[in-house]
């Protein structure tokens, strides 16, 4: 669905990404684990086309999107969904508006369709009573899931999710998780997810790619990566208190 | 030096570019959505300025009234307070100070606006649903400051001629009706116009300035409070060498 063949990227005299290779399956939640610093970010921007690489090239759904233009790169990115790290509400629209933004602007759907869509939306994400209230009267989890009505209100093929769990309390975390998971179960969405929580990422991945240093060092299912000799995997795990004892279950989501 | 050179003219080019992609946006300006955005628009960067262009286009007018009536009347000449006035009002001052506290106040604004838009990616996230910010942000404020500009320029006009007249009452015993005479005898159409278009070139200038330099804010805070000073610095500079350059076309 979404191949990085040998992706280079140079931001000022630091070669953030250095040869990425990376293919994202078809229905696949693939998460990208990793340090700070270490160009997880730029990674998923790259996908989606709002940075270029210097070197290599990024293919979605067959077409080349690291060089495309005008309305091809329009539609290419119309099969995508993004969650960022602060949400990116638009703060002088209330939570309804924001989510219903995509739609006005893209589709000729009437405003009632428009309207049962945001709420559709915003039930999923537990937040169909708060549609108006404002990006600032609202908390940082709540505009993560605003967020997240928003990237899948137009029903996307893939999402990608930078930090989604990232600066939330635990329960919103594992309702983020949960979502992100009935997405896949249900709709079949591919979906990318960056981010240093590594309890979550056992939890949603398929399978989860760790990137160090600029590179990928490890691509494996939840059960191998944990299990993995990598050093760069070892250290990870144990600083957030992952020791294998035994096998590795899921926990069932 | 060189590069500083290179580095004003690339900026340039790339907000010419930016007004470009503005004007081609401007073709879905009747649009429903788009015409509510332009009225807001209006209302924020203009009426919302009126006190302020109020105080200072009247204090401005009498400030002129006063310097040039003084040294007149030591010609006995102080009836023709209400031409100097009118005339610099119209010609230079009311856009010159119109374009000034736009700048301040409406482009920094819009300049840590757009700015703060960038470091929290909803820049990135509008292009990401497809929605062309040139459209959707900047169109919508380029036209409501290039019909408000022009607007509360000639209202500072008015503004300044009143305060003019009424230091002339009160300071230096100019009856109002033959200073107003003597403005309106004294004021020509050309004045109007091409102190209009100043003005209208102005408003164009405040936004287009203010939205390049927010776009292109790095380093989160700190390049936002950059970009905004840039903005008025920058729209500052650029409203005196063209305002020069207009008066120059027309009058010279």
């Amino acid at each position: 669905m979404i191949q990085l063949e040998n992706v280079t990227k140079i931001l000022g005299d630091r070669r953030i990404l250095d040869g990425v290779n990376l293919a994202v399956r078809k229905g696949e939640t693939m998460v990208i684990v990793g340090p700070s610093g270490t160009g997880k970010s730029v990674t998923l921007k790259h996908m989606v086309r709002l940075m270029t690489p210097d070197e290599g090239r990024v293919v979605v759904g067959g077409q080349v999107i690291s060089d495309a233009a005008g309305k091809t790169l329009e539609q290419l990115r119309d099969k995508f969904g993004v969650l960022f790290q602060g949400g990116a509400l638009l703060e002088w629209l209330n939570v309804g508006e924001n989510v219903a933004l995509p739609l006005r602007e893209k589709t000729r759907l009437t405003e009632e369709e428009i309207q049962a869509k945001v709420v559709e939306k915003l039930s999923m994400v537990g937040l169909e009573k708060d549609m108006e209230k404002f990006p600032s009267e609202i908390s940082g989890g709540m505009r993560k899931r605003v967020g997240l009505a928003r990237a899948i209100v137009t029903n996307p093929e893939i999402i990608l999710y930078d930090e989604p769990t990232s600066g939330l309390d635990p329960v919103s975390s594992r309702m983020i998780d949960r979502l992100i998971e009935q997405l896949r179960k249900e709709l079949g969405v591919t979906s990318v997810v960056v981010t240093h929580d590594l309890h979550s990422a056992l939890s949603i991945g398929t399978r989860i790619a760790m990137l160090t240093r600029g590179r990928i060092v490890e691509l494996a299912e939840p059960a191998d990566f944990v299990k993995s000799q990598q050093e760069d995997v070892q250290q990870f795990l144990e600083s957030q208190f992952i020791t294998i004892r035994g096998e590795w279950e899921k926990n069932g989501l | 030096m060189g590069r500083e050179a290179l580095g004003v003219l690339r900026n340039g080019g790339r907000a010419m570019m930016l007004l470009f992609e503005s004007i081609v946006a401007m073709r879905t300006m009747f649009q429903r959505r788009a015409r509510q955005e332009i009225i807001l628009q209006m209302f924020i960067g203009g009426i919302k300025s009126l006190t302020v262009i109020t105080v200072v286009a009247a204090f401005t007018g009498m400030i002129l009234a006063l310097q040039t009536g003084i040294e007149m009347r030591k010609f006995g000449q102080e009836v023709y307070i209400g031409a100097a006035v009118m005339i610099s009002m119209l010609r230079e001052m009311g856009p010159f100070m119109t374009g000034l506290i736009l700048a301040a106040s409406v482009g920094s604004a819009i300049a840590a606006q757009m700015g703060t838009m960038v470091v929290s990616e909803e820049i990135a996230a509008l292009e990401l649903m497809s929605i062309n910010p040139v459209r959707f942000l900047v169109m919508p404020r380029l036209v409501a400051m290039a019909i408000m500009t022009p607007l509360l320029s000639f209202y500072s006009c008015i503004m300044g001629v009143v305060g003019g007249g009424l230091v002339g009452m009160t300071q230096l015993n100019v009856p109002w009706s033959a200073y107003i005479d003597n403005a309106i005898r004294f004021a020509d159409n050309k004045d109007l116009r091409v102190g209009m278009l100043k003005a209208f070139l102005f408003g164009i200038i405040i936004v287009i300035t203010a939205c390049h330099q927010g776009f292109g804010t790095t380093q989160g805070a700190v390049g936002v409070g950059n970009a905004t000073r840039r903005t008025v610095i920058i729209s500052f500079l650029v409203i005196l060498i063209v305002g020069y350059m207009v008066t120059r076309l027309f009058y010279v």
